[in-house]
């Protein structure tokens, strides 16, 4: 099976990830970003898991399953708080929001 | 799997390609969220035309399953799937799943949502979120015509959450104002209460078959001689889902609530959609039902369908007779008519339960866009049927009109469709040997009549009031200023500067002058005329089964012959609905007609019919139950008990070592501390100011410096490993 190219697909939309990370000013393009880390993540385990399917262990694809329910939850979570600065603040832009200044 | 659609492409094309039916919308819902707002008509233009396409993909389906069934013996139904995914040996597919139930609802769910979507290409014109509505409108028929497709269960609770989340969107489409949001939010946590049975029931019916094909669970519950207990929690738990998405008793509470959607939505909810999803997983899963719950079995004369869907029955139809609202009648009379279908089910009447909501789907639908209609052009956006209504019956003659034949369907008036299959419920559960919900039928059918005599007298007949004393011409000191309770969307675009005229856009009917523009009035005189001749499809008085003959194929299970009909037999429900129509009529003309009459104001006099009263129109206090003492008496205790063991228990451990620390501390202080630790201490501070300096500029406050960091040290540690193990 052609587990590389799902292997480099999983690594570029991770990379992909990572930058909008960095370099997105904007928190809910930033939550999206994160939301394609963990589906890259994903990728990767469902990869893995159909190189293992023969020998009947199928954790990859469970594991795959609790990511995305983590996410979801992380997802709702990550949007209240957003909803909530936006309410407070106008603006959801991140540089705006540098409380955390040491 | 491959078999199944070798078998679907000999069969025709139509029952090969029915995946299309719900695929359509559901594009035609990305296309209207995307492109709707740059179009002409605000997308509605896309919604019809694809509900339009499914609607001929589900007729010629339609047919070619008749095709099918009167040219084979014994017609298996048309499958055809592509594997989504696999976990294991466990293969989920996705396709369709056609047989006569499937097909039924296919062409139901595809002409109503039709109908609905020119009736509100006028009813919500020149709303603010028209492409809004018109999306989730399409999104909300896609979701109901992929369940009722599904060939397995894993598709099947796909459909139902889109619905669940539709459901969501449109009934707090004008979310506004906090009730409408509210009603929103309740309808979709109280059906996902009943969700978490789906969920547990598909989970045992996965370790009881191993499998979540439809057609494999059916044949297997059929004849099933495994662990029984086991399958009756199956079918329970997934009774509860149905019983909170067909609303009925107790989670009936929502459907009520969620008539602060548009009267379309109402509409759609209420006759083909959501609700019906409910007793239509009970008619696809009826083997599970009929042997986990023990229904048809000699000597059982209850069972838990039977019982809940009796009860619905009758509580609904009490509630109907307080409500002043004209749509509250039309939900509390579908939570009802829900219960005859759950409780035809319950008694082993699969034929007339299904074909029930066959028949309901056209009257209730009718009636809904009719009580629309009204609002829309005869009584100002009010739906109150004691302030704004009333004497309507000359000036909207078409939708007095349709309104009387589907009440009359309704109530079981003979002939029209509602007798053919509703008094077909009742007969079965007498010939089923179910001699106590045969009774809860009869008074079913009698508080039906009475609550839409009453309803029909108050908004067609008597005098004018408010709004609609302004559209007849008759004019009335008051003002109603107050009254648009739910128009205010449309109060901007329409102005209500002219109070004597019909506001509306469209062109009404030349033969109807003053009644809805046609997009409401076309609508309404087809479902008229079908809730006055869908019942013939499967009329027991004149021998014809067509209905029974298309769908028997899909009861999965062995159920008792329908009792023969017998006009004997027709006669005390036939009686009923006429001492109900009689008495009702008595009692509206003394109550809310002219003249003094000694039953005026009688519940306020009377302790005893006032309390009565009272109780109706508080629910049976249902929703007080709910909210102060459930959501309370649970969330109340937790806290309380959290805060008791705040206060004594966790501030008694840290007071004790706190002064237990107190105690140690100071003889640490004097020996310790002072000589040598100071000395230590000095030195480091003085380093961790150094330190601390230097990293400042790391701690920006900015996020995405943070997620750099973060990752970088991945990529670093990272690397390592891979040095490392390398």
């Amino acid at each position: 099976m052609l587990i590389n190219n799902f292997l480099v697909l999983g690594a570029v939309l991770f990379c992909i990830g990572v930058y909008g990370v960095i370099v997105r000013k904007n928190a809910v393009l930033v939550l999206m970003s994160i939301e394609l880390i963990l589906n890259s993540v994903n990728i990767n385990l469902l990869a893995f898991d159909r190189l293992w399917a023969e020998s009947g262990n199928n954790d990859g694809s469970v594991f795959a399953l609790y990511i995305i329910a983590v996410a979801a939850a992380e997802v709702g979570v990550g949007l209240a708080l957003v909803l909530l600065i936006f309410r407070n603040r106008k603006t959801i832009a991140l540089d705006d929001l540098s409380e955390m200044k040491g | 799997m491959l078999l199944a659609s070798e078998t679907a492409a000999a069969s025709g094309w139509f029952l090969a390609h029915a995946w299309l039916i719900p695929v359509i919308p559901a594009v035609a819902f990305f296309l209207i969220i995307f492109f709707g707002k740059r179009l002409p008509r605000g997308g509605s233009e896309i919604g019809i035309a694809a509900m339009l396409a499914s609607l001929v993909i589900a007729s010629g389906t339609a047919y070619q399953w008749i095709h099918l069934v009167g040219s084979t013996e014994h017609a298996d139904a048309v499958s055809k799937t592509v594997t989504w995914f696999e976990i294991g040996s466990l293969k989920v597919g996705i396709g369709s799943r056609i047989d006569g139930l499937a097909m039924m609802l296919l062409f139901l769910v595809a002409f109503i949502s039709t109908l609905v979507q020119i009736y509100s290409t006028e009813y919500v014109r020149g709303d603010r979120r028209y492409t809004h509505f018109f999306a989730s409108l399409t999104l909300f028929s896609a979701g109901m015509l992929t369940m009722v497709l599904a060939p397995n269960m894993v598709q099947l609770i796909l459909g139902w959450e889109i619905m669940g989340l539709c459901s969501f969107m449109l009934i707090g489409h004008w979310w506004e104002e906090r009730a409408n949001s509210e009603a929103a939010l309740k309808a979709f946590w109280t059906v996902r209460v009943g969700d978490m049975g789906l969920l547990v029931g598909t989970g045992v019916l996965l370790a009881l078959f191993g499998n979540l094909d439809i057609s494999e669970i059916n044949t297997k519950a059929a004849e099933f001689s495994g662990n029984h207990a086991l399958l009756a929690f199956a079918a329970v738990a997934l009774f509860i889902a149905c019983i909170g998405k067909s609303g009925q008793f107790p989670l009936h509470t929502w459907l009520p609530d969620a008539m602060a959607g548009p009267t379309p939505v109402s509409s759609l909810l209420h006759s083909s959609t959501m609700v019906v999803a409910g007793v239509f997983l009970v008619a696809r899963l009826y083997p599970v039902f009929h042997t986990g719950l023990d229904i048809n079995i000699v000597g059982h004369h209850f069972n838990l369908i039977a019982i809940i869907g009796g009860i619905t029955v009758l509580i609904a139809a009490g509630l109907a007779f307080v409500q002043n609202d004209i749509k509250k009648v039309l939900a509390y009379s579908t939570v009802s008519q829900l219960g005859y279908m759950m409780m035809g089910l319950g008694v082993g009447a699969w034929m007339p339960a299904v074909f029930h909501i066959f028949t309901h789907a056209f009257f209730k639908c009718c009636l809904f866009l009719c009580a629309g209609s009204v609002a829309h052009t005869g009584s100002h956006h009010s739906f109150d049927m004691k302030k704004d209504m009333g004497g309507l019956r000359k000036k909207m003659p078409i939708t007095f009109g349709t309104w009387m034949i589907s009440t009359a369907a309704l109530c079981g008036v003979p002939f029209f469709s509602g007798f053919f299959s509703k008094d077909e419920i009742i007969d079965s559960a007498k010939g089923n040997d179910y001699k106590v919900f045969f009774v809860v039928g009869l008074i079913g059918a009698f508080m039906t009549t009475a609550y839409m005599t009453r309803a029909t007298y108050l908004t067609f007949f008597g005098k004018a009031r408010g709004g609609a004393a302004h559209f007849v011409g008759e004019h009335e000191d008051h003002s109603h200023e107050e009254a648009h309770d739910e128009g205010h969307d449309k109060a901007d675009a329409h102005g209500h500067d002219d109070h004597h005229a019909p506001v509306v856009h469209g062109k009404p009917l030349s033969f109807a002058p003053d009644d809805s523009p046609w997009q409401i009035t076309v609508p309404l005189m087809i479902l008229g005329a079908l809730a006055l001749v869908a019942g013939y499809l499967n009329a027991a008085p004149f021998k014809i089964e067509k209905f029974h003959e298309w769908l028997h194929s899909s009861i999965g299970v062995e159920v008792p012959e329908a009792p023969k009909f017998e006009w004997l037999n027709a006669v005390p429900s036939i009686l009923l609905v006429a001492a109900g129509f009689a008495v009702s009529l008595l009692i509206c003309k003394a109550v809310f007609g002219e003249g003094n009459s000694p039953l005026k104001g009688l519940t306020q006099r009377n302790a005893l019919l006032g309390a009565g009263h009272k109780f109706l129109v508080n629910k049976y206090y249902l929703d007080t139950l709910y909210e102060k003492v459930i959501v309370r008496g649970i969330a109340h205790p937790i806290s309380a008990a959290a805060y008791w063991t705040n206060q004594h228990i966790l501030d008694g451990i840290v007071n004790g070592v706190g002064k237990g620390g107190k105690k140690t501390g100071e003889l640490v202080y004097k020996y310790i501390d002072q000589g040598l630790v100071d000395g230590v201490v000095n030195g480091s501070g003085t380093t961790a100011t150094h330190a601390g300096g230097a990293l400042q500029p790391v701690q920006s406050g900015k996020v995405n410096l943070y997620g750099a960091l973060l990752f970088g040290a991945a990529a670093v540690g990272a690397l390592v490993l891979v040095l490392v193990n390398s």
